[in-house]
């Protein structure tokens, strides 16, 4: 085992598991991170361990694992620190969500997920982005990972959720975030004015 | 709000970054106040209390309950929470932590982005789930288990930076934040990033934030409020039965894997245990010699599964274990004779004392039999030796000025001619005017009393009034002996196995301050006392009893002081439960250092908490629960008996026995794990290789698979040397579970019909199965030392692997090479069905005697565990005897003009009997008007 690069040590019974190959969502997502923020040479990317952490090869210095921080590398590396915020508060709302999309959103339950989008909608009431007024990395992870939540919704639902889908339909048309991912349609105007449906 | 008690601290700056304190005035903080929400007992909240006290950043703190929202948008409370400047809310810990730094002039960079990360994917959730065992449940041992994948990691990163921190020379947010998560697991534990973490913990910031929070019960009354953790869902509540995919994450160095596959390779050694014991056993020089006690059960009573787990199973075990250990080891035990409950029962029974003694001490004695407790001696405390050895501590305690001479009041019944034990007296309770008070307790207010307290009390014997009068009572002097008996509990403590409860319950003791006591009583069935002063007074049980222990060595061996005047070659074990700690670590051993010659004191003190039964307390006099001599009856095998209570033993929290849990346990646990692996793997043997162990040649697979074992191994004999007998019954289960995973992956039955070379490795795994199989049955021995022997016959093992496996940290060898012949494998459990374990549940469920004898009533000899629903033949049998007998009695008192009164409180025995006769005979008695019985 190889010091850094063991974010998920190999373990005894990893090795004994058959785990079906999938395509690695996380890689597809900073595919077009990379995309949106126009890096000219592509990254080489790996998995580690059973949860599949991606792995950011680098000759120079020690890889580096974990989407957010791989995420947060790039928007450095693309020399657009205002992405992650530009004060010590926004900095830490951007991480805040970050962390939140990579906890809470990622393998959430079928409960949590009504949970997650009613604190989201209620959250994002008066708010354009998820750190204030300007479009951050938070909004592109976040949209990547709520993406497949917001496919599954009913016409209904979305319109539960307006807020939510104000934001996502806003992020999912700003200019080369979308990449990787089908457009979701979001209807501005209600059609089910109560709940009853 | 009315629970937060509101206090918001300005934190002092406490450490000094070396970084210039100037820049945590920017901007933002200046335009309005910052505002931080934590909640007591909240581990998450230490990190960001840390975060603070480390920056020095200027912020009100806010303690406010769990149940309370914050942060406006969250429907679930959420702590901790920061309000910023900006009127915005943080509610992720390390967001708020990051941004303390930030302010403070340290923004993260990659690295600490990574640590922080990890942290929250990695670490947080085994760490929930290892807080939830630790905490909740109480499994303090399985946390390192959890626990050892995330912190090999970080072991290794921090050994292979040159630096003293995770992101370089100065502390970062990332060594707080991972300090502070870890600090509620790792402050008591000994594990290897402690120069790092000790480094923190002493800084002066961490230490006050970590008072702040998690101080006293607060963390176990926040985590009972969370939810479980997933991977536990599933689960049993009891000790886990999950396979070793969700729990094995443990990583397999090659270096463990070659040493595991070089100690397989030794094979057997020639030096064996000497397999029979050489009686008497004394200690011998070069050996660890080791003197083990289990607390004395008290004779008038037939012991009940939780006394049985609490002192002499548990020893048994460890007992069992110390000997294949190798050392030199005496188990000694006995019945406690002496006092007033003997007295009593004696009077209820219609028998003397020395009878009622006679008949238990056999109960007791084949009870243990069944339940294959090994002592080396089971003796009883009415001996001769005990007069000598108690008289000889007496002398020298009084000659040593221990003893002090007090009067005490006390109720004495003139028609009697005895002062009344509390028991025996009966009166108005001085607080509730209950007419039925005991002497010592009301049972209806529940008040304790002191029995010259009562209002018209009465003697239980004769109902006539009792006077006061006072008597003269000897006591030892404890307050004197308390700055000795400090001095050497501090030793012993701290070098010896003391569970926790016992150094707890010690300790408040000590701090509530010693009192002399009363050593001396007025009552006829003890050892008298020599002194001719207190003639006709005999020792108070307290003090009498623990003497025991070394008077039943002396009816053992005459050199009986080789094992207890020889602290330096002896170490001394206690096993009890915690009701009897401080007659072990205060009392007894005060006794003993007054007397002043050379005593071995205890040196380890094993107490166990209490065992329930379904939830509820075993209570005789209600019928509930299982009673030593009832669980044969119920068909159930010893070993699956002891297996159980070894499995629920009160190790570190009280505990439960359920007859559901048990038919899991014996179907999940021993049938289908480990039962099915040693099966399968001695089937196997004898189906695909004429009963032959094949060749076995060992590939990766197998050496990583050795090494698991191996780490298991360890891990059970680590805990046994630390008498967590429970704790280390779990590696055994896990050892058969990789085993199990292990046949099933290779499927030896599929390969076996294959080519040359899966026919070799059907050869392998059948071979290394059936080792690790022989491996088990040693490990076993403790525990089941029946299913543990016949393994070890169907395997035909020679004797020697005994001695060779739990050598050392442990060994496994291969123990039945390439060509050994195993003898004729047969399952060894069977399946208890549901609606077995429903009738036995019935049986013990609080039913088993009707209402009229649920009574404390006399009882016929034998026949009071005895189910009486109805018509009772056999109990009808042994009535119309004890009937016989009292008739015998009461004849010859008679004859004998004895007092009135004896003849009457028997008369009244032998009609409670025939009351009990006819019932049994399905008559149906008019309830007898008895004024002295007890309502219920």
């Amino acid at each position: 085992m190889g010091g850094a690069s063991t974010f998920q040590p190999i373990t005894l019974v990893s090795d004994w598991r058959s785990s079906p190959s999938v395509t690695n969502m996380a890689l597809r997502e900073l595919a077009s991170l990379e995309k949106y923020l126009g890096l000219r040479k592509p990254n080489k990317y790996s998995t580690q361990g059973d949860k599949k952490t991606p792995v950011l090869q680098n000759n120079a210095a020690p890889p580096l694992l974990g989407l957010v921080t791989i995420a947060c590398h790039l928007v450095k590396e693309a020399k657009r620190p205002e992405l992650l915020g530009d004060s010590a508060e926004s900095r830490a709302v951007v991480q805040q969500w970050l962390e939140y999309r990579v906890t809470k959103v990622d393998n959430c339950s079928k409960e949590d997920i009504k949970i997650i989008l009613k604190d989201l909608n209620l959250y994002l009431h008066d708010r354009v982005f998820l750190a204030g007024n300007r479009f951050t990395v938070a909004d592109v992870l976040m949209y990547y990972g709520l993406h497949p939540l917001i496919v599954d919704l009913t016409v209904q639902e979305k319109e539960q959720f307006t807020n939510v889908s104000r934001w996502f339909d806003h992020i999912q048309h700003h200019p080369g975030v979308r990449h990787h991912l089908p457009p979701v349609a979001v209807l501005r105007n209600r059609i089910y004015t109560s709940r009853h449906h | 709000p009315k629970f937060a008690s509101l206090f918001s601290l300005i934190l002092s700056i406490s450490y000094n970054l070396n970084k210039a304190r100037v820049q945590f005035c920017n901007r933002e903080a200046a335009t309005g106040p910052m505002k931080l929400f934590v909640s007591e007992g909240n581990p998450h909240c230490l990190k960001v209390l840390a975060a603070l006290e480390v920056t020095g950043v200027h912020c009100g703190v806010q303690y406010i309950s769990h149940e309370e929202k914050v942060v406006p948008f969250l429907s679930r409370p959420s702590f901790p929470a920061l309000l910023l400047p900006s009127g915005q809310h943080l509610f992720s810990s390390n967001a708020i932590c990051r941004y303390f730094f930030e302010v403070n002039g340290q923004e993260s960079n990659d690295v600490s982005n990574q640590w922080l990360e990890w942290e929250t994917i990695v670490l947080q959730p085994v760490l929930h789930q290892a807080l939830h065992m630790a905490v909740v449940q109480g499994k303090g041992s399985e946390v390192s288990r959890v626990l050892q994948s995330p912190l090999n990691f970080l072991d290794q990163s921090l050994s292979k930076g040159s630096m003293p921190h995770l992101t370089g020379e100065s502390v970062s947010v990332a060594d707080v934040i991972l300090w502070a998560a870890l600090y509620p697991v790792l402050s008591d534990s000994s594990l290897f990033v402690r120069a790092w973490f000790d480094h923190l913990a002493a800084m002066h910031s961490c230490q006050s934030a970590a008072q702040k929070v998690l101080q006293g019960k607060a963390m176990k009354n926040y985590m009972q409020k969370q939810s479980v953790p997933q991977s536990f869902q599933c689960r049993d509540t009891q000790p886990s039965n999950s396979s070793p995919a969700e729990e094995g994450e443990r990583a397999v160095s090659e270096e463990e894997m070659e040493a595991a596959t070089l100690t397989w390779r030794k094979g057997l050694t020639s030096c064996s245990l000497a397999t029979e014991r050489q009686h008497p056993l004394l200690p011998e020089e070069g050996k660890r010699n080791i003197l083990l006690t289990s607390a004395l059960p008290y004779v008038n009573n037939v012991p009940h599964l939780g006394n049985i787990i609490g002192c002499v199973l548990s020893a048994d075990v460890f007992s069992r274990y110390g000997r294949l250990r190798g050392w030199n080891l005496l188990f000694v035990c006995g019945t406690d004779e002496y006092g007033t409950a003997t007295e009593n029962k004696a009077r209820e029974e219609g028998l003397t004392p020395q009878q009622i003694c006679d008949k238990y001490h056999a109960v007791h004695s084949s009870i243990y039999k069944w339940f294959q407790i090994d002592f080396d001696f089971f003796g009883r405390t009415t001996t001769e030796k005990q007069t000598e050895i108690a008289q000889d501590i007496f002398w020298r305690l009084h000659k040593n000025g221990f003893l002090v001479e007090d009067t005490v009041e006390q109720l004495r019944c003139e028609n009697c001619q005895r002062f009344l034990a509390d028991r025996f007296v009966e009166g108005t309770c001085p607080h509730c005017s209950y007419p039925e008070a005991r002497g010592d307790q009301c049972d209806k207010c529940g008040r304790l009393i002191n029995a010259v307290e009562l209002r018209e009390p009465q003697c239980k014997v004769c109902r006539q009034t009792p006077i006061i009068r006072s008597s003269k009572h000897l006591f030892l002097d404890l307050p004197k002996l308390e700055r000795q008996l400090e001095q050497w509990l501090e030793k012993s403590t701290s070098t010896g196995d003391w569970t926790a409860n016992a150094k707890q319950i010690t300790r408040s003791w000590i701090r509530d301050g010693l009192k002399p006591r009363c050593i001396t009583r007025d009552l006829q069935w003890g050892t008298p006392v020599p002194h001719p002063d207190f003639k006709e007074k005999v020792f108070y049980v307290w003090f009498d009893a623990p003497i025991g222990y070394l008077s039943i060595t002396a009816s053992y061996t005459n050199e009986w002081d080789k094992w207890w005047k020889n602290p330096q070659q002896v170490e001394l074990y206690n096993f009890m439960a915690k009701d009897n700690v401080p007659f072990h670590s205060v009392v007894f051993p005060c006794s003993l250092l007054g007397a002043q010659d050379n005593y071995t004191l205890v040196n380890h003190l094993v107490a166990t908490e209490y065992l329930n039964y379904e939830d509820t307390k075993f209570s005789k006099s209600r019928g509930v629960g299982v009673f030593g001599d009832m669980a044969k009856d119920t068909g159930i095998p010893s070993d699956v008996w002891r297996f159980y209570l070894l499995y629920v033993r009160p190790e570190g929290q009280d505990s439960a026995f359920s007859w559901a849990d048990m038919a899991l346990k014996n179907n999940s646990e021993l049938l289908n794990n480990l039962g099915n692996f040693i099966n399968r793997a001695g089937m196997f043997v004898t189906k695909f290789f004429e009963g032959c162990v094949p060749e076995m040649d060992l590939q990766r697979e197998e050496k990583k698979l050795l090494a698991v074992v191996g780490w298991e191994l360890q891990q059970y004999i680590q805990l046994m040397d630390k008498v967590r007998i429970r704790d280390a019954l779990k590696h055994i289960l896990n050892i058969s579970r990789h085993g199990n995973q292990y046949i099933q992956v290779n499927e030896p039955w599929k390969k076996i019909k294959g080519g040359e070379s899966d026919r070799r490795r059907a050869g392998t795994v059948t071979g290394v199965s059936v080792n690790i199989a022989c491996l088990l049955s040693v490990m076993l021995f403790p525990y089941m030392p029946l299913v543990s022997q016949t393994i070890r016959d169907q395997l035909n093992a020679p004797q020697s692997c005994i001695g060779t496996m739990l050598q050392g940290t442990g060994t496994f060898v291969c123990a039945l090479s390439a060509g050994h012949r195993i003898g004729t494998v047969s399952p060894l459990f069977q399946k208890l069905e549901t609606d077995q374990i429903e009738a036995l549940k019935k049986r013990f469920g609080g039913q088993q005697k009707p209402a009229q004898s649920s009574v404390s009533a006399p009882a016929a000899p034998g026949a009071e565990v005895k189910v009486v629903g109805g018509v009772d033949p056999e109990k009808a049998e042994q009535l119309t005897k004890a009937v016989a007998e009292q008739g015998e009695k009461v004849r010859a008192l008679k004859a004998q003009k004895a007092e009135k009164d004896v003849i009457a409180a028997e008369v009244s025995k032998l009609l409670e009997l025939k009351k009990h006769l006819a019932l049994a005979e399905g008559k149906n008695a008019a309830p007898a008007p008895q004024t002295g019985k007890k309502k219920k």
